[in-house]
């Protein structure tokens, strides 16, 4: 197995999870696919090595922010205007 | 129709429980494993990744979960809504009372090893004090994330 696979593979996803989140027009799903970003990015820490941030972003991006993500919408508008 | 929507999911924030059984039971089933995984995570955070930060962070998650699920009355036994404000202050006068307190005992600012107390040798002091630094970087973190999300439903 070539020990690059693994980080294109998740690079992959990532920056296609990033896309079709700027790209939805429904605001919640928009969120959870930002969170697919995040926690793809914690992923990439854990095979960088760095542990610490991994934890880091997964508990906030992956948490607390798609909570707060989660709760403006609720406040505002659920279909982007644009 | 959006300003009904938001005003009716508002409402049920504000007085009562989330209907589904199945929410209600979830919730409250998983918030003492998060807790109790957020207490490990800051016990733990010397030697292992971890940290004040990151457990603030899950207990913080638990206790909004509770209030997302169980609605703002009923989540009150569990944080009253006037506490996260001067639980935030003390977490940050935690941290700045370490630090001055071992500034004042000779050493430099959050210099550990000069902390006041009796019968430690400095490996001993620097143990306890980091954890006491992590202690306020708890507090602190948690009650600012529960602040804020009350805040943001202008609670």
């Amino acid at each position: 197995m070539l020990p690059w696979l693994i980080e294109v593979i998740l690079f992959t996803v990532l920056i296609v999870a990033a896309l079709v989140a700027l790209g939805l027009r429904n605001l919640l799903a928009a969120v959870v696919t930002l969170n697919i970003f995040s926690f793809m990015s914690a992923t990439i820490m854990v095979k960088l090595g760095a542990i610490d941030v991994a934890f880091t972003e997964a508990v906030v991006g992956a948490g607390a922010v798609g909570v707060i993500n989660i709760l403006a919408i609720l406040l505002t508008s659920r279909k982007s205007a644009d | 129709m959006n300003e009904v929507n938001r005003d009716l999911l508002l409402r049920r924030h504000m007085e009562g429980p989330i209907v589904s059984p199945i929410v209600h039971v979830c919730c409250r089933g998983l918030a003492p494993f998060i807790q109790i995984t957020g207490l490990y995570v800051f016990f733990h955070g010397h030697y292992s990744p971890g940290g004040g930060f990151q457990g603030g962070v899950l207990l913080a998650a638990s206790i909004i979960m509770l209030r997302m699920s169980l609605g703002l009355a009923d989540s009150q036994r569990i944080m009253p809504n006037r506490l996260p404000i001067p639980l935030a202050a003390l977490g940050a006068l935690i941290y700045a009372g370490t630090g001055l307190l071992a500034m004042l005992w000779g050493g430099s600012y959050l210099d550990y090893s000069f902390l006041p107390l009796p019968m430690l040798d400095p490996a001993m002091l620097r143990y306890v004090g980091i954890l006491v630094i992590e202690l306020g970087v708890t507090i602190c973190v948690m009650s600012t994330l529960i602040s804020i999300y009350d805040n943001l439903l202008g609670s």
